[in-house]
């Protein structure tokens, strides 16, 4: 009746995962019995879980993403812990308890931390920044989010329910095969990432569209600020890399569930053939995460230089020839499989060729502050940070691509630090970065300076400490996911890195201060004029947050940095007194086809995990169901008449004619 | 003059290049079938990493049958046949949908379902066939290879079918409004789109395989 599914699957025995999950049932049935007793339930439903408004999809996948952030962190301080007190000794943690938090850390992070942080800034800025009202799929961006959203759910119940992976956050054949693999770890890590991948998948083709077919009128290719070019190669590169991920995932299934061989050891399977394959998709996803990191730190330094960005073609350039290299690298990543000399040759030259446009658009931001007047708010410091830690990592990047120096350095601790130094000082600061830079366009209300920048020097100073570590205990012949260790040379530098771990935990304690504060002075926080930063593209053109409709009339651009040009037009011609021509404005209809989706694809992921195919069945007939529903309806939109759009917008009016007129 | 008082307002001066401004957002069909064109790569590229794993395990048999003692081809010119001309009455729906002629429509569309179905029941006759003659997709991994690569094509057909029966539906239901035109447009793509990968298909794995 329910496949492989019994009591035994619950750890009882295990006090971590049943103390944590018992922890976390605790906090998701308060706040749910809040969100009930409370009345918000029905507000929810309207207003966030239904809807297919951009910006608030945006920041569902953030808060998603920042969530997701304390579920990894909390792995990552485990496996501190654990290596700094596993010296000649056991630790805490069993072997097979620590493979699993290796390998849900790098999951979580890349998957549910990195991707739904990314593509939630990208969702809430993009059509603002282009001049438009929404993206091409709104529904559809809806169902992207909440397959998201399913897939994060699955891994965080195999804690309880099952197990997790021990493979690490590639499930590298044969270890992944039934043979060696026999639990449902690597099945929930399959189901999870496939049903994620579907929703990564929709968002990437509607970004794509949108970019290309949806640019308000005159925003011409070359004149989209470059936060909508790294979302473009992003993007394209998602639309390209994932469906390979997919099939790779989907032979391995093959393999597990049906007995293929693919990558066995027996009846011709090719294990190398994984390694090419998801490496063709996990390189380009490299990039996917890191090109909206470059966009976010392009419009902030750009807007805190009070400059224009320096090589504005150059940098597009850069992009587009990232998203093009980031095919040909792939084989870096396992130079020690034996390929030869010639074709490692080839791929370790095309990898110092991408160093190449990424040290063009350093130079860019640099020749950016250069003579600007740089204002060191937040997301400033984000960016300047991202500045020095990136070049050292890029620096660390180019030295593994040496082949016969990544035959010293492969899977030692030195490759652990390389990546993380370009993830978290690129991505995440990043990301940062433009939570901060673009919160007070979310919310209406800025997030707390002082708290911000506290957080910022936390994990700045946490990063170093935690990871330099790491590159000299690496070249000291220390290889990576060790459950424990004998060698004395190698333990002061663990213990420093342990304490670099709690310095970022101190950061990121910042970091929730900061929202808790920020919440609560809201009022002083307020920003009314739309604009707190004098920023220069359409985003800050409209009212904090954005009326539904984003735009009571949709800007013309007639040049790059377009709000900043009509910021200059209106101080030289005075604020226009005339009342724009307003009209109606269709928008999308709310539709919970996505959250229904996910639930389907929730049952229907548990039920294969578990083999409990009846279930699977049910989840099958329920999605298509839901398909036939949703195409079945017959007003997918509805009007807001121009009066309202005139009531609504007359506040955003005023406030800007103050800001013309005034303090400016 | 005017250049200096606008300051940054085109700091790169690339307004005087480009003569003609974007005209502003498509209109819904070009967005929507753009998009679905987007989406047809992306399952191109997803079918480029089986025809891969394909290439890379074709010769590896496991001591099992090959290619050659397996394709029957005159099967697979059957099968080539139903979907080449599905896809032709596919063309004709649509252009029945161009010019809102419901009857022609159904028929149409009729037509390229049953060939579509005559399609899969060969593939699947070919399937059932070969696993009892014991060369199943765990015989060895060519054949793994090869029940994948060619199932999933399978699998996109079946799934056309039945977005071809809510397309049909739909018409009888809510006749051709702009919404259910754009739905055929985009179904028209997808099933001529299976229509090329099933030349690549047919020419990777049968005519070369039945070479070897």
């Amino acid at each position: 009746m329910f496949g492989k599914l019994s009591w035994s699957a619950i750890p009882i025995d295990q006090p971590i995962p049943m103390i944590t999950s018992g922890v976390v049932a605790l906090v998701i049935l308060s706040v749910l019995a809040w969100v009930v007793l409370a009345g918000h339930l029905p507000y929810l439903w309207r207003e966030w879980i239904t809807s297919v408004d951009h910006k608030r999809i945006g920041v569902m996948y953030t808060l998603l993403a920042l969530v997701m952030l304390l579920r990894g962190f909390a792995d990552a301080l485990m496996m501190r812990g654990q290596q700094a007190v596993a010296f000649q000794a056991q630790g805490y943690l069993p072997p097979e308890h620590y493979n699993q938090i290796f390998s849900a850390h790098g999951t979580i992070m890349i998957f549910f931390v990195a991707m739904p942080f990314v593509i939630g800034l990208m969702n809430l800025v993009v059509p603002l920044q282009l001049g438009v009202r929404d993206v091409a799929f709104p529904t559809l961006n809806s169902v992207g989010f909440w397959l998201t959203a399913t897939g994060a759910l699955l891994v965080n119940i195999s804690l309880v329910v099952g197990e997790f992976a021990r493979t690490g956050w590639l499930p590298y054949p044969p270890l992944s095969e039934l043979t060696y693999s026999p639990g449902v770890g690597v099945d929930y890590y399959l189901w999870s990432l496939q049903i994620s991948g579907i929703g990564t998948l929709v968002a990437g083709i509607n970004l794509v569209t949108t970019v290309l077919k949806l640019r308000t009128k005159g925003m011409n290719y070359l004149r989209m600020p470059m936060f909508c070019w790294t979302t473009l190669a992003s993007n394209l590169l998602i639309v390209a890399a994932f469906p390979i991920l997919t099939a790779t995932l989907a032979m391995l299934i093959l393999d597990r569930y049906f007995g293929f061989h693919f990558f066995t050891n027996e009846a011709g399977g090719n294990v190398m053939m994984f390694m090419n394959l998801i490496w063709a998709w996990g390189h380009p996803e490299v990039y996917i995460l890191v090109l909206p990191a470059f966009g976010i730190f392009s419009e902030v330094v750009s807007t805190f230089s009070g400059k224009p960005l320096f090589g504005y073609r150059s940098m597009v350039l850069a992009t587009m020839a990232i998203c093009v290299i980031s095919f040909m690298v792939w084989l870096h990543h396992f130079f020690t499989m034996g390929a030869g000399p010639n074709v490692n040759a080839i791929f370790g030259i095309a990898s110092m060729i991408i160093a190449v446009p990424t040290g063009v658009k350093i130079y860019n931001w640099l020749f950016t502050m250069y003579l600007g007047r740089v204002r060191f708010t937040t997301p400033m410091l984000w960016a300047i940070g991202f500045m020095v830690t990136f070049l050292i990592g890029g620096l660390t990047g180019v030295l593994v691509a040496v082949p016969p120096a990544d035959f010293l350095l492969h899977n030692s601790l030195f490759l652990v630090a390389h990546f993380h130094n370009v993830i978290i000082g690129g991505v995440l600061f990043g990301a940062f970065a433009g939570y901060t830079y673009w919160f007070s366009k979310a919310f209406g209300f800025r997030l707390h300076e002082g708290l911000g920048k506290a957080a910022f020097w936390c994990w700045l100073i946490g990063f170093y400490v935690a990871f330099m570590p790491l590159y000299a205990v690496g070249l000291l012949g220390m290889t990576r996911r060790m459950q424990h260790y004998d060698v004395p040379e190698w333990r002061p530098w663990l213990l420093v890195a342990a304490v670099g771990a709690l310095i970022i935990f101190a950061g990121i304690v910042f970091q929730i201060l900061q929202l808790v504060v920020s919440i609560r002075h809201r009022v002083e926080l307020r920003d009314r004029t739309g604009d707190p930063w004098d920023g220069r593209s359409l985003e800050w053109a409209t009212a904090s947050p954005p009326p539904v409709f984003n735009f009571a009339v949709t800007p013309v651009v007639s040049g790059a940095d377009a709000y900043w040009a009509m910021k200059v037009r209106a101080r030289r011609d005075g604020a226009s007194d005339q009342s724009p021509d307003y009209k109606d404005i269709e928008m999308p209809r709310n539709s919970p086809t996505g959250f229904v989706c996910a639930f389907f694809a929730t049952v229907m992921g548990f039920a294969l995990i578990w083999h409990i195919w009846w279930m699977v069945a049910a989840g099958m007939v329920g999605a298509f169901a839901t398909f036939v529903v949703f195409a079945w309806r017959d007003h997918d939109e509805y009007v807001i008449p121009a009066a309202d759009v005139a009531r609504i917008d007359q506040v955003n009016v005023d406030a800007r004619r103050a800001l013309m007129s005034g303090a400016v | 003059m005017s250049t200096i008082v606008l300051g940054h307002a085109d700091p790169h001066h690339l307004g005087g290049l480009h003569a003609a401004d974007h005209a502003g957002p498509a209109s819904k069909r070009i967005v929507t079938g753009y998009g679905f064109w987007i989406f047809l790569l992306s399952d191109i590229v997803m079918f480029s990493c089986f025809f891969a794993a394909y290439a890379v395990l074709s010769g590896q048999t496991a001591d099992g049958p090959k290619g050659s003692e397996l394709f029957d081809l005159r099967s697979v010119a059957a099968e080539t046949g139903c979907l080449l001309l599905s896809s032709f009455t596919c063309g004709l729906a649509s252009i029945a949908a161009d010019v809102r002629e419901k009857t022609l429509f159904q028929l149409a569309m009729a037509l390229t379902c049953a060939l579509g179905l005559a399609f899969l029941s060969l593939e699947v006759r070919e399937f059932a066939s070969l696993v009892a003659r014991g060369a199943g997709p765990t015989r060895s991994a060519f054949l793994s290879a090869f029940f994948t690569l060619v199932g999933c094509h399978g699998l996109h057909v079946s799934a056309g079918v039945l977005w071809l029966l809510t397309m049909m539906a739909q018409v009888i239901a809510k006749g051709f409004r702009a919404d259910i035109q754009r739905r055929l447009l985009c179904f028209a793509l997808f099933w001529h789109a299976l229509d090329i990968i099933w030349v690549a298909l047919f020419s990777v794995v049968y005519l070369l395989g039945a070479g070897q």
